[in-house]
């Protein structure tokens, strides 16, 4: 049962209750009922319905990963409220900066489908983000999103914009000094970013105690002197709800937030070779198992008559098709060319890239 | 015109691009109220307003992030590093995020930032404050680097620096902010990126440096010319990428080549220089590509570096050398 708290009263630069914020609990039912969100019964089954794509996306990814189909893949199973609810209350004009596992959100903000999996297949075309597309590709380094995402708040602060930079790291991230940097930047210049911490336990083999001795991680944010939310990852009304007003909070003026999410990822950290069987103690997966977000929300909207085995049905068959077509897509693209390498240097290209890229075209044009 | 120093002339050009263009923006340690710890930012704070000249928190990493997103929202960051030794907190911003972006996103995004940052030996600085770092940049892809000698290379390389719609690193020799000044017009002009000059002309042997060791290469020049001795002096003023045109063209002329730097010998650029220059022209080699760097040691304990640093008495033995092979 999770404690009475209020969301408000969290969001404040003195606050240092860390209590875990949660609506949903593992059976569906509503255990805050103050903090629900203001939500449709359309809203509600659209984000069963996202939660569903992406399920299916991970499971559609992780087999043509194995058929040699994608290249670069990190599991995003369990993630699901923790990802989809997020970026649910964000606006399409705020701009995200993503952490390599969190395509769904990039997707959801108007990232084509056939360009996620060229990103993940090493694909130029795959990073080729028009004006109004308000984000940058998957983040590597691991905390880079972050000081990033204090310039880009900065910049929409001082155009005088109402919206809010967007950035996501794992529990391992928040022990990187760019993770410090960013939000304390933020902080210092007031300037309306959300900080996501997906703390899903492990950072590859690494076990989140190990990361840090802090009990939590949203506390981190006292170090920025910025308010730090713990929610349940594993809930999405609650990683919504909390989102949200967090947003409320950042594009009044009030500066960033920083929001830990507690959940897990079903699977690997990503398909380049690595196995959770060797470092997570058995029983650890069935545990979370019980958590799944889909299972707990799916209950909720099955009470209320929201959702059936159909309405379920449909959207995997739907994501399925989606995926086809993407892949097929995504073949079509032309084979990168060194030349076009070159050329997307330098705004012009200098005496010895120009030579270089007269050598390669005569070879690509042979 | 105006006898000015080179930091006077790079606070010119940053008042000029300050004045012209509402997107650059200046920011840094110290770099407000302060006027910078050298004084390159002197008054720009007052005369612009504090939403164009700020100062940042102390954390070069968090400085490179913050340029990063202030130009993704259509800024023109010159951010400051106080000194170049302190560039490996920042190095992942220079050259693994801003260096990459307009090739990452096939140019749907760009990166037009001038990081700014004072380095150079000879002023008897605490540790890693003065290192000659500029090779590790200029073996770094989407970066251009330049290294002004004078003050009137200073102002037009400024202001072209921060036209450029690339990210640019602008390394200013500590030991030139002050030491001589120079004729530098008041009104704004630009000296091309990625051009070298020749201060002085010669046919016997050609000098190829930058930064500190131009006025100590000048000098040699100079000196050798009373021997009858010809000596042509190669300014690279950018570093990376090199001038091969004017590179190729004095040894060319001369046939006999002596590139020098600061930097130790297996750091800086010299060692790119020579391979250029023994790839292209090596036909017209009258002697083996002579050197003139530090040794290879971390930058000296300040009481040490009137011994370790290359001066005007190694340029000229090293000149000799290669003239009399």
């Amino acid at each position: 049962m999770g404690k009475k708290v209020s969301i408000e009263n969290l969001l404040n630069d003195q606050n240092t209750d860390f209590t875990m914020v949660q609506i949903l609990d593992e059976n569906g039912e509503v255990v805050n009922p103050d903090l629900m969100p203001d939500l449709s019964d359309e809203q509600l089954v659209e984000l069963m319905k996202d939660m569903v794509w992406s399920r299916i996306l991970h499971e559609r990814s992780t087999a043509l990963n194995r058929q040699g189909r994608l290249g670069f893949y990190a599991p995003t199973a369990g993630q699901e409220a923790s990802q989809l609810g997020s970026i649910a209350a964000i606006e399409k004009e705020d701009v995200l900066l993503p952490g390599y596992r969190d395509v769904p959100q990039l997707i959801k903000h108007g990232l084509p489908l056939h360009q996620a999996f060229l990103w993940s297949r090493g694909h130029a075309a795959g990073n080729i983000y028009p004006e109004s597309l308000q984000a940058l590709p998957p983040q590597i380094i691991i905390g880079a999103q972050y000081v990033q995402a204090a310039g880009v708040a900065l910049g929409l602060k001082m155009r005088g914009k109402q919206t809010v930079a967007v950035t996501y790291t794992g529990d391992g991230g928040s022990s990187q000094g760019d993770f410090y940097e960013g939000i304390n930047y933020a902080g210092a210049y007031n300037a309306p970013a959300i900080f996501f911490i997906q703390n899903n336990g492990w950072a590859i083999s690494t076990p989140r105690e190990l990361q840090s001795k802090a009990k939590t991680l949203a506390q981190k944010a006292v170090a920025a002197g910025i308010p730090g939310i713990q929610v349940d990852g594993m809930d999405i009304l609650a990683v919504y709800a909390v989102t949200k007003k967090a947003r409320e909070y950042a594009v009044s003026g009030n500066g960033p937030v920083l929001i830990e999410t507690i959940c897990y990822r079903f699977g690997p950290h990503t398909l380049s070779g690595d196995d959770p069987t060797r470092y997570q103690p058995e029983g650890v997966q069935d545990e979370w198992q019980k958590k799944d977000p889909l299972i707990r929300f799916r209950k909720f909207l099955e009470n209320k008559g929201l959702w059936s085995k159909e309405k379920e049905d449909e959207v995997i068959e739907a994501t399925k098709e989606e995926i086809k077509e993407a892949i097929k897509l995504a073949d079509q693209e032309p084979k990168q060319k060194v030349s076009d390498f070159l050329k997307n240097m330098f705004e012009t290209p200098t005496r010895d890239i120009q030579e270089q890229i007269e050598r390669f075209e005569a070879k690509e044009n042979k | 015109m105006a006898q000015k120093t080179m930091i006077q002339a790079i606070t010119d050009a940053l008042a000029h691009e300050l004045e012209r263009d509402p997107n650059v923006l200046i920011f840094g340690e110290d770099v407000g109220k302060n006027g910078g710890v050298f004084r390159a930012t002197q008054d720009l704070q007052d005369k612009f307003g504090v939403d164009r000249v700020f100062n940042t928190p102390l954390a070069e990493s968090g400085i490179g992030g913050l340029a990063i997103g202030l130009a993704l929202e259509g800024y023109r960051p010159v951010p400051e590093i106080q000194f170049l030794g302190f560039i490996f907190e920042v190095m992942d911003s220079v050259v693994a995020q801003a260096a990459r972006t307009r090739y990452r996103m096939s140019g749907t995004r760009t990166m037009p930032i001038t990081f700014r940052a004072p380095f150079g030996g000879g002023v008897h600085t605490p540790e890693l404050h003065s290192d000659n770092l500029e090779g590790l940049l200029a073996q770094s892809p989407g970066i251009k680097v330049v290294i002004p000698s004078n003050p009137y290379d200073a102002k037009g390389l400024m202001i072209a620096s921060i036209r450029d719609n690339d990210p640019v690193i602008f390394l200013e020799h500590m030991k030139l902010y002050r030491s001589f000044r120079e004729e530098v017009p008041d009104e704004e002009y630009i000296v091309p990126l990625g051009k070298a000059s020749v201060p002085v002309e010669g046919q016997d042997v050609s000098i190829i440096t930058y930064g500190a060791m131009v006025r100590e290469s000048i000098k040699v020049a100079e000196k050798l010319a009373k021997e009858g001795i010809s000596v042509e002096v190669v300014d690279l003023r950018t570093v990376s990428p090199l001038d091969l045109d004017t590179i190729l063209a004095s040894v060319q002329k001369t046939g006999r080549v002596v590139v020098v730097q600061e930097a130790q010998r297996q750091a800086g650029i010299g060692a790119m220089v020579m391979s250029e220059i023994a790839e292209r022209a090596v036909l017209h080699l009258e002697a083996p590509i002579g050197r003139v760097a530090a040794p290879d040691t971390i930058f000296p304990f300040g009481q040490a570096e009137h011994d370790w640093l290359p001066n005007a008495n190694d340029i000229e033995e090293k000149v000799r050398e290669i003239y009399n092979f």
